[in-house]
């Protein structure tokens, strides 16, 4: 009951939110929004089934080019072409799965295929024509729901709220299901998993496809929030990071990781710009990094499950 | 051919300084089980360390290895004992972010110290060459490598032939056997990741004579140590080694058979082919 008025009360003040704050707040939110969402979508495979990325810019760039480019050249709907793009992503991650998992690639290893595959697709990215080099892709504004081009704000605010439900919708649903929990024994132990029967090579398959599908789904939304594409931002491995670090300082494999992670971040990385950016440029980015070193020191699991171990044992306490 | 043969030359002498600075990373990876993302940050500090040396007091960059390689050898055992070692039983995950912290740092504060402008230590010798048959050799680049080996070597010859080193292979081997006859290992664990980070520090002093730099080479070196060691072998000194010519060599292939901006995907297939086929690395032990 209590957490059914909980979740209401929230639900509301976030419909109204966006009409009452200030436009560096509605930016504030939707960055909030949208990385949460990405962050899930990285959770499913890096958190769930403990295969770390450090290439989601890869399919998160593969779902902006496609949708871009089939809306500016073959004027295809982004609403449409994020599905193609989805469909390229995930099939690009089944391609380094099949490689990745068949040999057994795991941990360190992994990740630094990831890696590798993300700063392969930069390099081509910078020279295709059709992805526009180094000049980068520009998007034409012609406000148009139908070509994902909204005047002011709010529209997108709606749209990166609805993408963070649906992706942690989608989320708990894996949680709940055997897939979920088959995921989390995988993280926990390959070889037991596999010993117990455990399809391991094709449920890290599954993980790593959804995962890359939904993340180039935020890829056009990026797309159509910036009208700006270029391969050293979109396919620059900090921008991998970017994706992976919320869900982690969050805590991986909790549906509330993401989105409390981001939160945290977005605060954080505010903070650090409006008080330190009339300082020396660079200072408010080491203030960022020296943001994140405390918050791995002091929170070494993870906001959310650092804070539900104390909230449970405040419950445990009080009759 | 004598294009072909150039090529090779340039990234076998650029592939020595490229072996240092892996064989760091793969020291600290080897011990700490820590993926130092820092790894090029700290290079990128010994760059400017080297350069201001030489700007203010003419300090000769070959030269001021001494000084680097103690500056950062002492940030990187600082690393280690003030942070890492407060989070070992944290998940992995937890290593790789408070590393992205303290790379974030350390570029940005470098961004802050010396600016966004790529430097460069122009010496005297700069461009000063000889010729061997139809090959050119850049004097530079010839001192780099002679002096990369060498630091190579002493590091070898530490790590095989003194207590210091004995310890430190010791807990890379087995931690649990290490502390169990006596080895104080969060001592080892700070003096090893102290020594990996005067390795790539050093390495920085010796590509400033011919490298221009700027605060954000670092991620790039960064990844290229990573390419390296996992192309070498994991915890592999004489795969670190090998992997850093290797890499070197390609790179500077690359740039003659495909255009010169494109010359980073050689390495990059080589370590996926690596990953796919060898996963332990042409001279790593299998895992």
């Amino acid at each position: 009951m209590l957490r059914l008025g909980l979740g209401a009360a929230v639900g509301v003040v976030l419909l109204v939110l966006p009409f009452w704050v200030p436009s560096t707040w509605q930016n504030l939110l939707i960055s909030t929004f949208y990385y949460a969402y990405l962050g899930q979508a990285w959770n499913i495979l890096g958190g769930y089934a403990g295969q770390l990325s450090l290439g989601h810019a890869a399919f998160f760039a593969i779902g902006a080019y496609t949708s871009a480019v089939l809306a500016t050249q073959y004027a295809v709907s982004p609403w449409l072409g994020m599905f193609a793009g989805a469909a390229l992503a995930a099939l690009l991650s089944l391609g380094i799965g099949y490689l990745g998992f068949r040999f057994g690639l795991r941990g360190f290893y992994f990740i630094l295929l990831t890696l590798a595959v993300a700063e392969i697709c930069r390099l081509i990215a910078l020279h295709l024509p059709i992805l526009g080099g180094y000049t980068g892709l520009f998007i034409n504004f012609s406000p148009n729901p139908w070509q994902f081009q909204f005047r002011g704000k709010i529209p997108y605010y709606f749209i990166a709220l609805g993408f963070l439900c649906a992706g942690s919708g989608l989320v708990w649903l894996i949680q709940r299901s055997k897939l979920g929990v088959y995921l989390v024994a995988i993280r926990e132990d390959e070889d037991a998993s596999e010993a117990l029967g455990v399809d391991t090579f094709r449920y890290k398959m599954l993980a790593y496809a959804v995962s890359a599908a939904l993340t180039a789904l935020g890829g056009t939304f990026y797309a159509y929030f910036q009208f700006y594409l270029q391969p050293n931002t979109v396919l620059n491995i900090n921008h991998s990071v970017d994706i992976m670090i919320r869900p982690i300082v969050g805590g991986s494999g909790t549906i509330l990781g993401p989105v409390l992670g981001s939160l945290l971040l977005e605060l954080l990385g505010e903070f650090s710009r409006t008080t330190f950016a009339s300082g020396t440029a660079g200072l408010s980015v080491v203030i960022y990094g020296a943001l994140l070193i405390i918050v791995v020191l002091f929170l070494p699991r993870g906001v959310y499950p650092t804070l539900a171990h104390r909230l449970r044992r405040a419950g445990r306490i009080r009759p | 051919m004598t294009l072909y043969l150039q090529a090779i030359i340039n990234g076998l002498l650029v592939g020595g300084v490229y072996s240092l600075m892996a064989l760091g990373l793969s020291l600290i990876f080897g011990v700490m089980r820590v993926i130092n993302f820092a790894h090029g940050d700290m290079m990128v500090w010994g760059m400017y360390l080297t350069y201001w040396l030489f700007a203010a007091a003419g300090v000769d960059p070959y030269l001021s290895i001494l000084v680097t390689g103690s500056v950062v050898f002492l940030l990187g055992a600082a690393v280690q004992k003030g942070l890492v070692n407060r989070i070992l039983d944290a998940p992995h995950e937890m290593q790789i972010l408070l590393m992205l912290g303290v790379a974030l740092v350390l570029e940005n504060t470098a961004l802050m110290v010396w600016g966004p402008d790529p430097r460069r230590v122009s010496t005297g010798y700069a461009l000063s060459t000889f010729w061997l048959g139809p090959l050119v050799f850049d004097i530079p680049r010839v001192a780099t490598f002679g002096l990369a080996l060498a630091l190579a070597l002493g590091l070898y010859l530490f790590l095989k032939k003194t207590d210091l080193g004995r310890m430190i292979r010791a807990a890379s081997d087995n931690q649990v056997g290490a502390l169990l006859v006596g080895t104080d290992i969060l001592k080892v664990f700070t003096l090893a990741f102290g020594i990996g980070a005067a390795c790539v520090g050093a390495a920085g002093s010796l590509m400033t004579p011919f490298l221009p730099f700027s605060p954000s080479t670092g991620i790039f070196f960064t990844v290229t140590s990573f390419n390296i060691v996992i192309i070498g072998g994991m915890g592999s000194l004489l795969g670190a080694f090998v992997g850093g010519l290797l890499v070197g060599v390609s790179e500077s292939l690359g740039a003659v058979v495909l255009v010169p901006s494109l010359k980073e995907i050689v390495s990059f297939v080589l370590l996926v082919l690596i990953l796919l086929f060898r996963p332990q690395g042409l001279l790593g032990s299998s895992r």
